[in-house]
C-alpha cells in the first residue's frame, strides 16, 4: 500500500479547501446572479474523490469528466481566474466563455474537458486510452462517471470495448446516490455499480468510502498501477453532492428527508474533516499550515472573482462564428445573418 | 363558457391528464416524470393521481425510452414517453427514426405504434452547445411519423390530445422558452378544441407578406407584424403548427394573395423547415411570386455559453422585420 507523505497530505488538503471556496462561491455567485445561465453542478461534498484518486497519477496521465468538472479542473492546476471567467462567460475563461460551467478543458494539463450530455464522455475516454495503447505508451485515462451514467448505453458500449482492446482506462464511479431527483435503487437493478463493469471482463477494485482521500488514493494507486500494465479497472466511490444536483435544483431544498440525509453526510462524512484528521493523527501538529491554505483558498477564489468580473466579454461576429471549424468560418450565410454583407 | 390564461406547460399538463383519465391504456414514462414531477412540472401530481404504473420513472437511458415505447406501443399500450430534452432524444434517434417510423412500412400494415414522444426544446438562457437544439426538422425528415410543435396553450392542448389518439407515432416538441407563456385555454374540454393532424393556422392576417413560422417563429413573426403594421406593412402569419403532415394549402392561399413569403423559425439554416418551405413555393406557386422568398433562422454555428454572443445567434422579431423589408 502506498502511503502519501505529510506534504502529500497538505498537498490534498490545500486543493480541497480551494474546491470547496471556489464552489461554494459559486453557488453564491449564482444567487447575484453574477453567474447566470441554467446549469451549475457544484463538487462540494466530492473533494476527496476526486483529489485522492488523481493524487495516483502522473503528468502524463490523462482525465476527463461529465459536467461536474470544476473540483477536477481546479485539482489538475488550472488557473482558478480562467475557471471562474469561463462561469462568467468572459473571453478570458479557459474555453473563451463558449463552454461554461459544464465545458472546462485544459489541453496542457491533458484534461480532455467536461462534457454535458450523460454517458457522452465514456466513448471518448476509451479513445484517449486507445491512443496510449496505439501508440505503446503506458499512460492512463482516468475517468469519472455518476451513477446515473451507468444506466446509459454509451456506458455499456464503452466498458465493453476497453474491455476487449485492453484500454488503459481508470472508470471511476462516482455513486452520489442520486441521478437528479432518482436514487440509485430506482435506477440500477445493479446496485453495487463497480459490479457491472465486472459483467464485461474488467478488473473491479471494488466500493470506496469517497469521503476519505486516503482510501481513495490507496486503491486508485493499486487500480493505475493495474491499468498501465493490463488493461481497463474499475472503482466506485461512496460520495455525496452537498449542493443538490445543480444551482436549479430547487427541489432539493424542500425535500426534508434529503436535507436529513444531507447533515448526516455533513456531520457524518465531511470529506475536509477526514483528511485533517487524518493529517493530525499521522504527523501531530501541523502549526498554522492548514489555516494558511484556508486563507490561501480564500484569497485565489477572491482574486479569481475580481479577475473574472474585470475581464471582458466575447462579442461580435467573429467571437460567435470563431472555432466552427478550423480555417475561416465555413458557415452559411443568409441575408439575416450577422454582419452579414459587412464582408 | 369561461375561458381562462393558463401556461402552455399547464394546458398540456391537462391535456395529457385528461387523456389518462379517459384511456387507461395511455401512460407515462420518461427521466424524473414520477418523484421530481416532471423536469418541466408537466407531469407534476401525476404520480399520486395515478401511481407508479402508469407514471413510470426511467433510467438515463434514452435508447431505451425510445424503444421500450414502440414495443409497448406495437402490443397495444399508448406511451407517452418523455424526452427530458430534445437533444437528448438523439440518443434515440434509432429507436425513433428506424423503429417508431417504420415498422408499420416494413411489416406492410400488421403492427401500429400508437405513441408520442414529448420533448422539452429550444434554446436561450445559456444552456451551452449540446444542450441548446431546436432539431424537429431532423425528425421531420423521416416518413413514418408525425412531428408537432405548437406555439401556444390552446394549440398545445389540443394538438397533444389529437397526438395521443391517434395511431401513428409522433414527436410533440414543446417549446421551453413558450411553458410559462399565458394563453385563453376554456375551462371545459371540447371536442372542438382537438386539433387535427396536419392542419396549420392563420394566426394573424395581413395582405402584403406571409410570414410562415412554427413554435416560437410563431411569437417572433407577431412581434414583427405589429411592428411592420407601423411602417404600414400588413403580414399575414401562417402557424404551420405541425411539421409533418405539412399544411401547404395553407401557405399557397396565403401566398397567392401577398405574393412574398418570409420563412421564420428558430432551428439552424441548412436543409431545414426554411429550405423545405421555399422549395416548395418556388416549385408550386412561381407564378405568384414577386420577390424572392427569405428566411430567418439561427446562425449556422453551434451555440455558445456567453450570453451576448448566444443572443447574437438567435433569431429575433428584428431579423424578420429586416427580412421583410428588404421585400417589400
Ligand atoms: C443523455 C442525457 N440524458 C439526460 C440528461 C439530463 N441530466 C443531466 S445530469 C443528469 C443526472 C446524472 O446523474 P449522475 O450520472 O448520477 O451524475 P451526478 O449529477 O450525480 O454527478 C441528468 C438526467 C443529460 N444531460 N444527458
Ligand atoms: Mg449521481
Amino acid at each position: 500500500m502506498p502511503s502519501p507523505t505529510k506534504d502529500m497530505l497538505l498537498d490534498w488538503y490545500r486543493q480541497m479547501a480551494l474546491i470547496r471556496e471556489f464552489e461554494e462561491i459559486c453557488h453564491q455567485l449564482y444567487l447575484q446572479k453574477r453567474i447566470t445561465g441554467v446549469y451549475l453542478h457544484l463538487y462540494s461534498g466530492h473533494e476527496a474523490s476526486g483529489v485522492g484518486s488523481m493524487a495516483a497519477l502522473r503528468k502524463s496521465d490523462h482525465v476527463i469528466t461529465a459536467y461536474r468538472d470544476h473540483g477536477i479542473a481546479l485539482i489538475l492546476g488550472m488557473d482558478a481566474n480562467a475557471v471562474m471567467a469561463e462561469m462568467m462567460g468572459k473571453k478570458t475563461g479557459s474555453s473563451g466563455g463558449k463552454g461554461g460551467s459544464m465545458h472546462l478543458a485544459s489541453a496542457e494539463h491533458n484534461f480532455w474537458g467536461g462534457y454535458a450530455i450523460v454517458g457522452g464522455h465514456l466513448p471518448l475516454a476509451a479513445g484517449i486510452a486507445l491512443e496510449a495503447r496505439y501508440r505503446g505508451k503506458d499512460d492512463v485515462t482516468m475517468t469519472y462517471i455518476g451513477d446515473g451514467a451507468t444506466n446509459n448505453g454509451y456506458f455499456h458500449e464503452s466498458l465493453n470495448m476497453s474491455a476487449i482492446w485492453d484500454l488503459p482506462v481508470i472508470w471511476i464511479i462516482e455513486n452520489n446516490g442520486y441521478g437528479m431527483g432518482t436514487e440509485v435503487a430506482r435506477a440500477s437493478g445493479q446496485t453495487e455499480l463497480h459490479r457491472k463493469a465486472e459483467a464485461y471482463g474488467i478488473r473491479s477494485f471494488g466500493r470506496v468510502d469517497g469521503q476519505d482521500a486516503l482510501a481513495v488514493y490507496q486503491v486508485a494507486s493499486e487500480a493505475v498501477a493495474y491499468a498501465r500494465e493490463h488493461g481497463p479497472a474499475v472503482i466506485e466511490h461512496v460520495t455525496y453532492r452537498y449542493r443538490g444536483h445543480g444551482v436549479s435544483d430547487k427541489q432539493y431544498d424542500s425535500r426534508d428527508d434529503m436535507s436529513a440525509e444531507l447533515r448526516e453526510w455533513m456531520d457524518e462524512r465531511e470529506p475536509i474533516k477526514i483528511l485533517r484528521d487524518h493529517i493530525l493523527a499521522a504527523h501531530g501538529d501541523v502549526g498554522d499550515a492548514l489555516a494558511a491554505h484556508d486563507e490561501a483558498a480564500r484569497r485565489i477564489v477572491a482574486q479569481a472573482v475580481e479577475f473574472a468580473e474585470a475581464s471582458e466579454l466575447p462579442r461580435g461576429r467573429d467571437a460567435l462564428l470563431g472555432n466552427t471549424y478550423i480555417g475561416s468560418p465555413q458557415v452559411y450565410k443568409t441575408p439575416a445573418s450577422v454582419g452579414a454583407g459587412s464582408d | 363558457m369561461a375561458v381562462r390564461n393558463v401556461a402552455m406547460r399547464e394546458a398540456i399538463r391537462r391535456a395529457l391528464r385528461e387523456e389518462m383519465l379517459r384511456d387507461e391504456s395511455v401512460f407515462v414514462m420518461g427521466e424524473e416524470v414520477a418523484y421530481w414531477q416532471g423536469t418541466h412540472r408537466v407531469t407534476r401530481g401525476f404520480l399520486e393521481e395515478f401511481g407508479e404504473r402508469r407514471v413510470r420513472d426511467t433510467p438515463i437511458s434514452e435508447m431505451a425510452i425510445g424503444g421500450v415505447a414502440v414495443g409497448a406501443a406495437m402490443a397495444g399500450l399508448r406511451p407517452v414517453a418523455e424526452f427530458m430534452t430534445i437533444n437528448f432524444a438523439f440518443l434515440a434517434l434509432d429507436a425513433i427514426v428506424n423503429h417508431a417510423a417504420k415498422v408499420r412500412y416494413f411489416f406492410d400494415g400488421m403492427f401500429k405504434v400508437p405513441l408520442v414522444y414529448r420533448a422539452a426544446s429550444g434554446w436561450g438562457n445559456q444552456a451551452t452547445a449540446s444542450h441548446s437544439h431546436a432539431p424537429e426538422p431532423i425528425f421531420a425528415h423521416f416518413p413514418g411519423i408525425y412531428v408537432g410543435c405548437p406555439s401556444n396553450a390552446l394549440d398545445a392542448y389540443g394538438m397533444l390530445k389529437t397526438a395521443i389518439r391517434d395511431d401513428n407515432p409522433v414527436l410533440f416538441s414543446e417549446s421551453i422558452a413558450l411553458y410559462p407563456k399565458p394563453g385563453p385555454l376554456p375551462d371545459e374540454s371540447v371536442e372542438e378544441m382537438l386539433v387535427p393532424i396536419g392542419k396549420g393556422d392563420i394566426k394573424r392576417e395581413g395582405g402584403d407578406v406571409t410570414l410562415v413560422a412554427y413554435a416560437r417563429g410563431v411569437d417572433w413573426s407577431l412581434q414583427a407584424a405589429r411592428a411592420l403594421a407601423r411602417d404600414g406593412i400588413e403580414a399575414e402569419v401562417v402557424d404551420l403548427r405541425w411539421l409533418r403532415p405539412l399544411d401547404m394549402a395553407l401557405v399557397y392561399d396565403s401566398f397567392k394573395k401577398t405574393n412574398r413569403c418570409v420563412i421564420v423559425e428558430e432551428s439552424l439554416p441548412m436543409y431545414s423547415f426554411g429550405s423545405e418551405i421555399a422549395a416548395l413555393l418556388q416549385e408550386n406557386m412561381f407564378d405568384y411570386m414577386d420577390a424572392p422568398i427569405k428566411r430567418v433562422a439561427a446562425e449556422d454555428v453551434p451555440l455558445p455559453y456567453s450570453k451576448e454572443i448566444e443572443l447574437l445567434a438567435l433569431p429575433n422579431a428584428q431579423k424578420v422585420v429586416d427580412a421583410v423589408k428588404e421585400i417589400v
